[in-house]
């Protein structure tokens, strides 16, 4: 049996996570089918005919889903599921949405958040904030599951020439409707999948002087993350939030300042390559998982941070 | 208007957590144990729709071995007005649980369903949704934002790319965000008066729900430990190392 993997696209292009979670359903069974559920979105029914582990890319075009409402597409899922041994997606908040809805209706009990497909019934996951890894084997006859996309590499996206079969929508929900999208738009990377992330916690005090994490950040061509702490005390927004409850991290190089380490959010980042680790509190359990700590006031330490990053002749973007 | 509002007892937040030797679980002997946190801004956000006069009873519902029964208590003292405790022993996956709610609300019939958006214990982030899907009810996931009006709401839900805001008719499903509210604490007269609601204890096998695990933990470990880093003495020497060691400027 093939496996089913479910898009997430804005109509115009495949989100990223989209291609780590192609890479990890392709390791559970190779005749990887991708199923499009969109709005006049022909343009990511191409590109994703182009990815190589791609056999066959399912289209479903119809203006009511134009915005992505799990309820209408737990509808368009289910009516074309039946030939799969897998459903799969991944583990941001477009899949966890999604997934539950579409498990309970097959009567699956889910396997979430998975990092490793050991075999196709047998995975690794994370629980308890990562604190424990837990190897998984799901005894239904098919299985739903979502990846954890910083896990897997993302899947090539040229070479392929898969079949685009164009299938029928299914009903609307009433009882749902779209409103608005607040998206903050940023010339920055991605903090989800940039290679330098830089984020602050509480020990910045407040929103102006995220400035100082902003002016590395540039510099670094690197994405901004925060702790749950700066994000509740209202210093930055919450997509920059990094932890159990936000964003999973894993880039090359992930500098922590002001962040004292609480468990939560060392969920989110500790399997970053390179940890740096900025705080006065020599105590501070971020220091724990850092591979260079600097004991320093932050208000020094990061101008003088960028004086020394200045005076390189080239910096890695 | 009446609200179900459904928790979970967890191994508390903040205890560090110890994989047990043989590989069958985590330690949780001896160990603190709390309401999951953002089931506690589930039940703070019902309390606050029924202080704006727009719910009339708040029932509070756990599933779990007999202790669970704290997290109702809980809740009761910050304010739901009586508690439901489906009793079960062992693991239970979030299908069947959303399968035991699904036989509450059909009892209770309430207008709406609140629980917490993820269980810090196995990170599943399914309960909510699955609990629609069964009632054919809309979801509103990772809520930060409730509007209540006379036959739907509008959620703002915290989305990868920022807020989205939906509106659902009611009944309705709503998974709460740690950032949805300030949960209170439970005053001591309050915490007194708790004793005296009434708890509902009902076996789950009476319900006719199916809780064998249908998932197989076959090994719990540790995860990989990172190898000690070191103390850097400037921020001189902290670029130097990122750059000729590390190499990732």
């Amino acid at each position: 049996m093939s496996v089913l993997l479910i898009a997430e696209h804005n109509n115009k292009e495949v989100k990223p996570f989209t291609l780590n979670a192609i890479t990890a359903a392709s390791q559970i069974d190779q005749d990887l089918h991708v199923l499009l559920i969109g709005s006049k979105a022909d343009d990511v029914a191409k590109s994703l005919s182009e990815v190589p582990l791609v056999k066959k890319v399912l289209h479903i075009d119809h203006e009511i889903y134009e915005n992505y409402i799990a309820e209408n597409y737990t509808a368009a899922i289910l009516k074309h599921a039946d030939k799969y041994s897998h459903i799969i997606c991944s583990a941001n908040t477009f899949g966890k949405n999604l997934m539950p809805r579409v498990a309970a209706l097959l009567d699956i009990s889910q396997v979430s958040d998975i990092i490793k497909v050991i075999s196709p019934d047998t995975f690794l996951r994370p629980i308890y904030a990562g604190n424990a890894f837990a190897t998984v084997k799901s005894n239904d006859e098919r299985k739903c599951v979502t990846i954890r996309p910083t896990s897997f590499e993302a899947a090539e996206t040229t070479g392929g020439s898969a079949e685009i079969e164009k299938i029928d929508a299914a009903d609307q929900t009433e009882n749902t409707k779209f409103i608005n999208r607040e998206e903050i738009k940023s010339d920055r990377p991605e903090l989800g999948t940039a290679r330098i992330v830089i984020s602050g916690g509480r020990g910045l005090q407040s929103g102006e002087n995220f400035k100082l994490i902003t002016d590395v950040a540039d510099k670094l061509n690197a994405a901004i993350g925060a702790s749950r702490a700066a994000v509740d005390a209202g210093y930055i927004t919450n997509e920059h939030q990094v932890g159990q409850t936000g964003k999973v991290v894993v880039p090359d190089l992930y500098i922590a300042v002001g962040i004292s380490g609480a468990i939560q959010h060392l969920a989110g980042m500790k399997e970053s390559k390179v940890i740096v680790a900025i705080n006065k509190d020599g105590e501070a359990p971020i220091f724990s998982v850092a591979d260079y700590g600097l004991e320093a006031d932050l208000f020094e330490a990061l101008p003088q941070f960028l004086e020394e990053l200045n005076k390189l002749n080239t910096i890695q973007k | 208007m009446k609200i179900l509002v459904a928790v979970k007892r967890v191994i508390d937040y903040n205890v560090q957590i110890r994989v047990k030797e043989d590989g069958s679980g985590v330690v949780t002997d001896n160990v603190k144990m709390s309401t999951n946190p953002p089931d506690d801004n589930a039940i703070e956000e019902a309390v606050k729709i029924k202080e704006a006069g727009k719910a009339t009873e708040i029932i509070a519902v756990t599933v779990g071995e007999e202790k669970a029964q704290e997290t109702v208590r809980k809740a009761l003292a910050v304010g739901a007005d009586r508690g439901i405790h489906v009793k079960v022993d062992g693991t239970i996956e979030p299908l069947a649980v959303s399968k035991i709610l699904k036989k509450i609300v059909e009892k209770e019939n309430p207008d709406l369903v609140f629980m917490g958006k993820q269980a810090i214990d196995d990170d599943c982030n399914q309960t909510g949704q699955m609990l629609a899907a069964h009632l054919n009810w809309p979801q509103a996931t990772f809520a930060s934002k409730i509007e209540v009006n006379d036959k739907s709401l509008q959620v703002t839900r915290e989305v990868d790319e920022g807020l989205e805001t939906i509106e659902v008719n009611t009944p309705a499903i709503v998974t709460c965000d740690l950032r949805l509210n300030e949960p209170r604490y439970a005053s001591l007269p309050n915490i007194m008066k708790a004793k005296k609601k009434p708890i509902e204890q009902i076996n789950a096998s009476d319900l006719g729900v199916d809780t064998n695990p249908r998932i197989e933990h076959i090994k719990i470990e540790e995860p990989p430990k990172r190898k000690a880093g070191i103390k850097v003495a400037s921020v001189e020497e902290l670029v130097q190392k990122l750059k000729n060691e590390a190499k990732v400027i």
